[in-house]
């Protein structure tokens, strides 16, 4: 453990300006401004909105420039942030199905309704550094088809789901709000919507490994991407005082739907099981990454073994997120010169004692 | 208020909460003198939990926040008007307020409601050049068959 220790005002004070110095870098190059990171970095941004858990672009692109472009003391910055806010209320469930597609893709059915829309992306370029770009200039302007794409896309699992082979989620009967990590301590085990909202905030790196892991053999998860779709949705909520749910806006999400193989139980017949990601912004490989590891996690509810990493929910979910993951790690560095002072008592008395052994033996 | 009103309302605070900051600003520019009012609620910050559904289709689950500006406002006759608008901007929410409440008076409706028309012109432009752009990126994929060996 760590104590309280005094001093040092001047040296902090001036180390923070120091850090300052750095983070402006050469004066003589323009300073980045906080449009430029929201609307250049979008990438960026969307993954700190994700893992810090709050969709507000301007705030997420402060987080970046004030930590240097370091994305994941950016997320603890904006999750400090939150606490200062009040909550107003829990918005009505989104309808994916109902979103503006800029991207939508299937890797399992060729043919779907609606077609395989790539939108903007950076799959089939040939990852060759652009020097052009660092020349700078206006790129030309996107294409426009004659015809938009559909109004409404079905969901790979409607399509599916017709002749039964797809397992369906239904909204429960009588559905209270649902659990919430924010309000209360993750306890196992955790329901599936409380993984999910961990899972949503956990950071990218720890569930691209732990999906690789079970791709891997760590868990047998044969996965195919059923659907992957990105683009506006509407956010509505009820007012106290209106009575009647109103949009409040709209935000961008990438949603993955894996569907995997299963071999069915006694109870179910054979049929595909479905994993869900969902994150704000376009953030594909944390969507995918999320759709694996929930389906991993759901391992005991579908009586598979758990024995993999990926399989256990408590280690899972207890070192998905970044902000605590990074505390306690770092948390290293602040003085711990008691505790180690009394290791290095009992090491001094401990091989005192292993010499005098010596020397009586 | 009647459902229909209910509906009527939904849409221009839909409107409203949809439009930019500077759309609102410029379609408030335009219209005739706004009558005096008072805050019930000045525009405040705070957060709404986004709940999304399991598998898409499923049980809620929370799946993260997003900042929210509320405002309330009552006119001089009495009129009440709310807003709720995704993000930071305490002017955008004040003046959906006030717009809110003009929209409910049926002798201001028809001029602020062709303001409110023009907020949703544009929004619908802003998706249908979306639905354009991502139509050119469609794809039709050929499965090639695997020769022998």
């Amino acid at each position: 453990m760590y104590v309280a220790v005094k001093g040092g005002e001047t040296a902090i004070d001036n180390a923070h300006r120091l850090m300052a110095e750095a983070r402006r870098g050469d004066p003589a190059v323009p300073e980045l401004t906080v449009e430029q990171i929201a609307n250049q970095l979008g990438l960026a941004v969307d993954r700190v909105m994700t893992e810090g858990s709050v969709y507000d672009r301007e705030l997420a692109a402060l987080a970046i420039k004030q930590a240097q472009g370091d994305l994941i003391e950016a997320v603890f910055l904006l999750r400090a942030y939150r606490t200062t806010l009040p909550r107003f209320g829990g918005s009505e469930p989104i309808d994916t199905g109902d979103m503006a597609i800029r991207r939508r893709i299937s890797a399992a059915f060729k043919d779907l309704p609606g077609g395989q829309v790539l939108g903007p992306t950076y799959d089939y370029t040939h990852r060759l550094l652009d020097f052009a770009l660092a020349a700078g200039g206006d790129p030309p302007p996107a294409a426009l088809a004659e015809r938009p794409v559909d109004a409404h896309m079905p969901r790979v699992a409607d399509v599916l789901s017709q002749e039964g082979l797809i397992e369906r989620d239904r909204p429960g009967e009588d559905e209270g709000p649902p659990c919430d990590l924010t309000r209360q301590p993750l306890e196992f085990p955790a329901g599936r919507d409380l993984r999910l909202q961990a899972l949503a905030r956990g950071d990218e790196g720890f569930l691209l490994s732990l999906a690789y892991s079970s791709q891997r053999g760590y868990g047998n998860t044969h996965p195919f991407a059923g659907e992957i779709r990105m683009g506006e949705v509407a956010i509505e909520f009820l007012p106290e005082e209106l009575g009647f749910p109103i949009e409040i806006g709209t935000i961008t999400v990438t949603e993955c739907q894996m569907i995997n193989q299963f071999k069915g139980t006694k109870d179910i017949p054979p049929q595909f099981t479905r994993g869900y990601g969902l994150a704000f912004g376009h953030a594909e490989r944390k969507a995918m990454a999320m759709a694996l590891v929930d389906r991993s996690l759901r391992a005991g509810e579908l009586g598979e073994d758990v024995a993999n990493p990926v399989q256990d929910e408590e280690f899972v979910l207890a070192h998905a997120d970044n902000v605590e993951a990074s505390g306690f790690v770092q948390h290293l560095k602040l003085p711990h010169y008691v505790d180690f002072q009394s290791e290095l008592e009992l090491i001094r008395r401990l091989r005192a004692a292993a010499i005098r052994r010596e020397a009586a033996e | 208020m009647p459902e229909t009103d209910h509906q009527d309302r939904r849409r221009w605070m839909g409107v409203l909460a949809k439009a930019a900051p500077e759309e609102v600003a410029a379609a408030w520019s335009g219209l005739p003198a706004i009558p005096a009012y008072d805050f019930l609620r000045r525009p405040e910050t705070g957060l709404v939990m986004v709940r999304g559904r399991i598998g898409g289709d499923g049980a809620a689950f929370n799946a993260g926040e997003m900042t929210v500006t509320r405002c309330s406002v009552r006119l001089a006759g009495g009129t009440i008007g709310h807003a709720w608008i995704a993000g930071r901007r305490a002017d955008q929410a004040e003046r959906a307020a006030v717009l809110d409440a003009l929209m409910q008076d049926p002798a201001r409706r028809p001029a602020i409601g062709r303001a409110i028309d023009w907020l949703a012109e544009l929004q619908e432009a802003r998706r249908d050049r979306g639905a354009h752009e991502a139509a050119a990126t469609r794809v039709d994929f050929f499965t090639m068959v695997r020769g022998a060996g």
